[in-house]
């Protein structure tokens, strides 16, 4: 009995160790990165949202850490994508750099309280503009528009749009908006996943007919495995406009962000923030969609 | 080996064991021979899928994950063992008005999911992540160790307090000086058992986006792409369980270490099965033959 | 109050499929792990160390990773399910059915030493002596903590909604996605059908321990 617990002391200390040592050395960076040029001393009328963060030099955005190509976090600790992107060139006309901005990880449960509370400044999170969410908090944009589609395995030619998946089995994030529709309107029965990625193996192993969520990320995952799956189609079948929440009522700061997206889109850095992330599988940069002032 | 439940077998019995156990043996290898071939063959174990444990980004965040798995169960721990403590000390008051209240909340505690403990505590209070994660934590195990501490308190012979009140002490002092340190050593394994699920439980971080160790590990098989979610899943599994079977053996060494100094506990005869390490108790040790005895 | 209202449907279909999951693994799990506690004490070597293997193992991973090994590594065995829930049953009982071990073998240990050597006395073997004489006794003093393990059963199984199975959890964070604007209020209605099965048990806990307390 002795002798085991020293073995297992033993192996704990070289685990530990080992864990140090693997501690010192350090990772790389992450490919699909930019840092945007940022404003020097940037002016705002006194008082506003915008002046406050431009002088405190730090903001605060909320974003997924679980969406590929849009927010998804590195090994490094840091997200990347294409709502990432849009979060620095946010900050950087606000005269504060990349390196400032304080992420956090915002899941589809607390994207509105965090905004209520303060806790962030703006939820760039791959979020869907709609009545309900507007009674809470205000939103920006849209500066996206997302479609819903599915994936299926490369050999089934049995589902082509979504009327198709009706009775069948698809699999999509618990408690995501996709999952809502699929089942909602297409009368799917969904089995739901933690993440995209974990609804793949089901998927491959047939035990699930489709996968479904927003056409950008589902083209990902055939993009790293053509072989296995691709898109039933390549028509979308909801509008799934992104905006960038805020605090409800701050119509200055919201009126801002409008014109900043819409500055964007005319200077080709909304062009190149899309090829740095989500364009690394669909080539085509999308149009900024109309912008909806409220 | 010997035990009261059964007769020392005969040669026959012990012939009849041996094959069984044998058969049995090669039975349970040969099954997980199969299962490993069966994954080798679709390529589960090809050091491509195995090389990212080479990089130090890998470790750095497992590290990291590590790290604030083990500093939120270990913060919990602290602040809810004492409050355990205390809420068992309220619940056997022999005052009603303590005493029911008392129980109503535990009985709360206890049936709650601690995953919504934890979003509540975030949304609610506005509170960091470590923060909802710990007091999500402490909520419910305190609401545990008051409950086996209360079971410790009450499987002592009533002699116990009896002798505590005779000889002057305020029924508080009989509970805190006579009963609760005889509690605490004979439910040892249970809370030591409450430990390691505490430090399990951390994994229910993910709901509020709380960085531990599962979450790090998924982040993880999300970027770095499905083929490599076995193997990281599997380290995960080596980790968690290498990690919970030390927290056991340092508290079976504590253990036995204070039962050492301690002078001869109280032991109604118990049954020996000889398979809990040696007795605690050095009363039941001589009436029944250990493990050590042949 | 109004969203809970709307959407009692969902609020009780996932409470009936908590409810289906808790109490069929629950019934796995108690037959398990009475089978494992009692290869721990049996006389057969190759048993003991299987079960002593199985229990450590068990207890010391998180429930995340069982289902992991019962829901994406199984298939690739070739055990594939037409439906999730047998994963989420198989990795909820064999999780659960560790701690009953654990929790009926104390009980076990528990039972005075005097009524296993008077059954053997009047010439009974192992399997009489633990089943008619042994287990019967310990069961009454291990209902408490076994049903402290439901409780800890019927919350646990919130974890099968991220690995293919909607239950109560899951309808809840459905919910609170389509109503960004009642997050706590849809949470607080999860909450109550969580502890429209975790009280009663929690009561019945108290109430059997109470019958069957032991004056010492």
């Amino acid at each position: 009995m002795t002798a085991f617990m020293t073995r297992r002391k033993s192996l704990f200390v070289a685990a530990t160790a080992a864990l140090a040592l693997s501690l010192s050395a350090c990772g790389g960076s992450t490919p699909g990165t930019s840092n945007p040029s940022v404003a020097e001393k940037p002016t705002f009328a006194a008082n506003s949202t915008m002046a406050k963060l431009s002088s405190a030099g730090t903001i605060k955005i909320g974003t997924k850490y679980d969406q590929p190509l849009f927010g998804q976090v590195g090994l490094d600790g840091k997200p990347v994508g294409f709502d990432v992107e849009m979060g620095k060139l946010i900050a950087a006309k606000l005269g504060i750099a990349a390196d400032k901005i304080e992420w956090s990880e915002t899941v589809s449960a607390n994207r509105e309280p965090f905004i209520e509370q303060g806790k962030v400044d703006l939820v760039i999170a791959t979020y869907t503009i709609n009545d309900k969410r507007k009674q809470v908090v205000s939103f920006a944009g849209p500066y996206y528009e997302a479609g819903q589609a599915l994936m299926v395995n490369k050999d089934n030619d049995s589902i082509k749009k979504p009327e198709d998946v009706k009775g069948k089995k698809v699999c999509s994030v618990t408690g995501s908006t996709p999952a809502g529709t699929i089942v909602d309107k297409y009368g799917a029965v969904l089995v739901p996943a933690a993440t995209y990625s974990a609804c793949l193996e089901p998927l491959r192993n047939k035990q699930v007919e489709a996968v479904t969520t927003d056409n950008v990320i589902l083209a990902g995952f055939v993009d790293k495995e053509p072989d296995a799956f691709k898109l039933a189609s390549d028509q979308t079948f909801t509008k799934e406009p992104y905006g960038i929440g805020l605090k409800k009522d701050d119509t200055e700061f919201r009126n801002w962000i409008n014109d900043q997206l819409e500055a964007f889109s005319k200077d080709g850095s909304y062009k190149k923030a899309w090829e740095a992330t989500a364009g690394t599988v669909i080539k085509t940069a999308p149009e900024l969609p109309a912008i909806n002032r409220y | 080996m010997t035990s009261v439940l059964y007769d020392v077998p005969g040669p026959k019995a012990r012939r009849i064991s041996l094959i069984g156990s044998v058969i049995g043996t090669v039975v349970i290898v040969g099954l997980l021979a199969w299962i490993a071939m069966t994954l080798a063959q679709q390529g589960i174990f090809e050091g491509r899928r195995w090389a990212i444990f080479t990089r130090g980004d890998v470790w750095m965040l497992l590290g990291n994950g590590l790290g604030a798995t083990l500093s939120a169960a270990a913060v919990a721990a602290v602040i809810a063992f004492p409050l355990g403590l205390m809420l068992c000390l309220l619940r056997i008051s022999l005052v009603a008005w303590i005493r029911i209240p008392t129980r109503v909340v535990l009985e709360f505690l206890r049936g709650m999911p601690v995953v919504l403990m934890m979003l509540f505590v975030l949304l609610g209070f506005g509170t960091s992540q470590f923060v909802a994660v710990v007091t999500g934590l402490v909520l419910y195990n305190l609401a545990i160790f008051a409950e086996i501490l209360r079971a410790g308190i009450q499987s002592l012979p009533k002699g116990q307090r009896e002798a505590g009140l005779t000889i002057g002490l305020t029924s508080f002092q009989s509970r805190m000086f006579i009963e609760l340190p005889q509690a605490i050593r004979r439910m040892m394994p249970s809370l030591v058992a409450q430990l390691v699920v505490l430090l399990k439980d951390t994994s229910l971080g993910y709901i509020v986006a709380y960085g531990e160790l599962l979450r790090a590990v998924q982040v993880m098989a999300d970027f770095l792409g499905n083929a490599f979610l076995f193997p990281i899943f599997f380290v995960a599994a080596a980790i968690y369980i290498a990690i919970n079977i030390c927290v056991s053996r340092i508290a079976v060494w504590i253990e036995r270490r204070g039962s050492k100094k301690a002078a001869g506990g109280v032991a109604p005869a118990m049954i020996r099965t000889g398979l809990e390490g040696a007795g605690n108790d050095p009363v039941a040790k001589n009436i029944v033959p250990g493990p050590d005895k042949k | 109050m109004d969203v809970i209202i709307e959407n009692l449907p969902l609020y009780w279909n996932g409470f009936l499929r908590t409810l289906f999951l808790s109490v069929v693994s629950g019934i796995i799990a108690l037959v398990l792990g009475t089978l494992l506690a009692a290869a721990r004490v049996s006389p057969v070597a190759a048993l003991r160390g299987f079960s002593t293997v199985y229990v450590e193992v068990l207890r010391n991973t998180p429930l995340t990773i069982a289902f992991f090994f019962a829901a994406i590594v199984l298939p690739r065995l070739g055990v594939k399910f037409e439906q999730f829930e047998i994963a989420a049953i198989i990795a909820l009982s064999a999780y659960t059915a560790a701690f009953i071990a654990e929790a009926v073998r104390s009980g076990v240990n528990s039972v005075a030493l005097g009524q296993a050597e008077a059954a053997r006395s009047i010439g009974m073997n192992f399997g009489q002596v633990l089943s008619l004489i042994i287990l019967p006794q310990a069961l009454r003093t291990v209902i408490p903590p076994l049903i402290n393990i439901l409780i800890a059963l019927v919350k646990n199984s919130s974890v099968a909604g991220a690995f293919f199975v909607l239950e109560l959890f899951g309808y809840g964070r459905q919910m609170a996605n389509a109503n960004g604007d009642q997050v706590m209020t849809v949470l607080l209605g999860v909450a109550f059908f969580y502890l429209l099965i975790t009280i009663p048990l929690g009561i019945l806990a108290s109430t059997v321990e109470r019958k069957v307390a032991i004056a010492r």
